[in-house]
C-alpha cells in the first residue's frame, strides 16, 4: 500500500470544456493507485473523494504522515478488497494535492491561478476523472463509490457515463445542495475572504497564508460533520487542562480545543483558493436540474446497479435525499439497493469504522463481482 | 414462510417476470425465485440487518415500510408483488392491499387464518389468546395488530373491488387442502390462505 506520486497530463489532444464555458487544456490530474487491474481489466474501482479529501485514500499520506483517508476501507481483506480490486483515487480538479486548481501555474502566464482559475462544477470534476480512466486504458470501471460530495461525484457519474460503469455507491449524499448547506459553506468562504492574509487571493505571492479564515471556515464544518451526541459524548462540558472555568476567553472547553486543533492542522493541508473552489461547486451541484423532468429522466433505463447508503445522525444530507434519490430510481425500475445505518457519528460515519456500513459496501461489491466473473 | 409457501408461489409466478417481495427478510425467496423463474427481484425489508444479508448475496433490496414506502412506486410497476405472512402486522392493511394492487399487475397475499378451528377451539375452551405455529408469539409480544379471518379478508377486496383470482388454502402443515367438503368450509378448516389478487 505504497502512495507515490502519480499523475496524468490531459486535455492535450482535446481540451476539457468546463460548465463555465472555459476549456481547460494540458492539465494535470494527480491520482493513487492499489491493487491490481486484472487481465480483462473489469476490476477497476474509481474512489471519490470530498471537500477536504485526496488521492491518498489509503495507505501513509506522504504530506501529513498519517494514514489514508480511507485506509479502514481500502486495503488487502477490506470491504474494498485491494486483493480483488483495482482502486483508482484521483485528486478532484480544482484540488490543491497536484491536480490543476488555483494554486498551479496557469500555462499562458506562468503565474499561478489564484482567483483567475475558472469556476468548476462537480460535472468538471466528473469530466477529468473521465479523461483520466481513458487514459488509463480502462473502458468500463466495476464501480464507484463516494461519500459526502465524492458521492455527488458518483451520482453524476452515473447520470453522464451510465454506459462506463457497472454499479455506483454514493454515501452520505444528496443529489443536490440544500439552502442551508449552501448557508454553511458561504460562512466558510466569508470567512477565508475577510482574512487580511487572503489578499484578494493574491497570498502566494505575497507570502501570506489566510491561516485565520481557513481555521474558521474549517471549525464550522467540522461541526456540521459530526451529531449533538457525538459531542456529547466525546467531550460533554469537559474542560481543557483545568480544573475550573477561567472567566475568561482562552480555551476553556475540550470542543473548543478540540475545534482549534481541527482548524489549524487543516491549514497545513490545505490550500484556501481551492477551499473556496471546491466549495462553490458543490453549491452549484443541482443534478435533477440537468434534464427536464428531474433525477426520474436522468436515470430512465439506466443499467448502473446502485447501492445507496445514508447514516441516520447525518444532518449534513439527511436520509431524507438519499430517499429522494432510491424514490426515483425505483419509479425507473433501476436496479438499487437502499441501507440506512444507525450511528450516532453524524455525517462523518463513513469516514469511522462502522461494522453495518463495511458489511453492505463489502457484500455489494462481492456480489456484484461473482456476478461479473471474478 | 416455509417451502411449501415457496412451491406455492413459485407456480403462480411466470418466468421472467419483475417480481417485488414486501417483507423479504433475508432474501430467501428471491433468491428461490430467481433460480427457478429467472426473476427480475426487487425487495422491501424493514430490517436493517437483513437488507443488509439480502445486499451481501447480491439481491437488490430497499429499506423501508410496506405502510409507509408502497406510495412511491409507479402503477403496474410490477408483474407480481408478494407479501407473505405480513398483512396482519401492517398498520393499515386496507391501504396497503390497495398499494399492492396498484403496483402490480398480480399481488400474491398470504396471511394466517384467525377463522381456523384450531384458533376457535383453543379460544373456546381455554379462553385465552391462541397460539399456534403461524401464530407463535404471546399476546403482548406479537407484532400481529390486524389479525383476519378469511372471510374478512374476502370481504375486504370486495369492498375494495379487488379480485382474487386465485385462492390456496392451507393446512397447518402448509400443505394445500384438496378436500372439497374441507376447501368449501375454507375459513374453518385452513390455517392460512394465499390469495392471487388483480384489480
Amino acid at each position: 500500500m505504497k502512495n507515490s506520486k502519480k499523475f496524468a497530463l490531459l486535455g492535450n489532444k482535446k481540451p476539457l470544456k468546463l460548465d463555465s464555458g472555459k476549456n481547460l487544456r494540458n492539465f494535470k490530474i494527480a491520482y493513487q493507485t492499489y491493487g491490481k487491474l486484472n487481465k480483462n481489466k473489469n476490476n477497476a474501482i474509481l474512489i471519490c473523494h470530498a471537500l477536504s479529501g485526496d488521492q491518498y485514500a489509503a495507505g501513509q499520506n506522504p504530506i501529513t504522515k498519517k494514514t489514508g483517508w480511507w485506509s479502514k476501507a481500502i486495503g488487502p481483506n477490506l470491504p474494498i478488497d485491494t486483493n480483488k480490486f483495482f482502486v483508482i483515487c484521483s485528486n478532484i480538479l480544482g484540488g490543491c494535492l497536484g491536480s490543476i486548481g488555483p494554486k498551479e501555474l496557469n500555462p499562458i502566464t506562468k503565474k499561478e491561478y489564484n482567483m483567475s482559475f475558472p469556476v468548476i462544477t462537480i460535472r468538471d470534476m466528473v469530466n477529468a476523472q473521465k479523461m483520466l480512466i481513458d487514459e488509463l486504458c480502462i473502458k468500463k470501471l466495476f464501480s464507484v463509490i463516494g461519500g459526502s460530495a465524492g458521492g455527488f461525484q458518483v451520482l453524476q457519474w452515473a447520470a453522464s457515463y451510465p454506459e462506463s460503469i457497472v454499479s455506483a455507491i454514493p454515501i452520505a449524499t444528496s443529489f443536490r445542495h440544500s439552502a442551508q448547506n449552501i448557508a454553511f459553506h458561504e460562512v466558510g468562504r466569508q470567512a477565508i475572504m475577510s482574512d487580511p492574509d487572503w489578499c484578494n487571493g493574491n497570498y502566494i505571492n505575497k507570502k501570506k497564508r489566510p491561516e485565520k479564515g481557513l481555521s474558521v471556515a474549517r471549525m464550522l464544518a467540522h461541526i456540521t460533520y459530526l451529531s449533538e451526541e457525538a459531542f456529547q459524548r466525546k467531550f460533554g462540558r469537559n474542560l481543557q487542562n483545568k480544573v475550573s472555568l477561567a472567566y475568561g476567553f482562552k480555551t476553556d472547553f475540550q470542543v473548543e480545543s478540540y475545534l482549534k486543533h481541527q482548524g489549524l492542522a487543516f491549514v497545513d493541508r490545505f490550500d484556501a483558493n481551492s477551499y473556496l473552489y471546491i466549495t462553490r461547486a458543490m453549491d452549484y451541484f443541482d443534478l435533477a436540474s440537468q434534464k427536464k423532468g428531474g433525477l426520474k429522466k436522468i436515470y430512465k433505463n439506466t443499467p448502473v446497479k446502485f447501492c445507496v447508503i445514508s447514516f441516520t445522525s447525518d444532518w449534513v444530507y439527511p436520509t431524507k435525499y438519499s430517499k429522494e434519490i432510491v424514490d426515483s430510481l425505483n419509479v425507473v425500475g433501476a436496479d438499487v439497493s437502499f441501507v440506512e445505518i444507525q450511528t450516532d457519528k453524524g455525517h462523518d460515519a463513513f469516514l469511522l469504522d462502522e461494522k453495518e456500513f463495511n458489511e453492505t459496501v463489502e457484500g455489494f461489491l462481492k456480489a456484484n463481482a461473482s456476478k461479473e466473473g471474478f | 414462510m416455509n417451502r411449501l409457501d415457496f412451491e406455492i408461489i413459485k407456480n403462480v409466478i411466470k418466468n421472467n417476470s419483475r417480481v417485488l417481495d414486501v417483507g423479504c427478510e433475508t432474501g430467501e425467496l428471491l433468491k428461490f425465485l430467481n433460480k427457478e423463474k429467472k426473476i427480475d427481484g426487487r425487495g422491501l425489508e424493514i430490517s436493517q440487518k437483513n437488507v443488509n444479508i439480502c445486499v451481501k448475496h447480491g439481491l437488490s433490496v430497499v429499506q423501508g415500510d410496506a405502510d409507509k414506502d408502497l406510495v412511491s412506486y409507479p402503477p403496474k410497476s410490477f408483474d407480481f408483488v408478494i407479501l407473505s405472512q405480513t398483512l396482519q402486522a401492517t398498520h393499515s392493511p386496507e391501504n396497503v392491499l390497495n398499494e399492492l394492487v396498484r403496483i402490480s399487475k398480480h399481488a400474491i397475499v398470504s396471511f394466517p387464518n384467525f377463522g381456523s378451528w384450531l384458533v376457535r377451539l383453543k379460544l373456546l375452551i381455554k379462553g385465552v389468546m391462541p397460539k399456534s405455529d403461524s401464530l407463535p408469539h404471546t399476546w403482548y409480544t406479537t407484532p400481529n395488530i390486524h389479525l383476519c379471518t378469511i372471510k374478512d379478508f374476502k370481504k375486504l377486496c370486495n369492498k375494495n373491488s379487488i379480485n382474487i383470482k386465485e385462492s390456496f388454502y392451507l393446512n397447518k402443515n402448509g400443505k394445500k387442502i384438496n378436500n372439497p367438503l374441507k376447501k368449501k368450509f375454507n375459513n374453518f378448516f385452513s390455517t392460512s390462505g394465499l390469495f392471487v389478487l388483480k384489480k
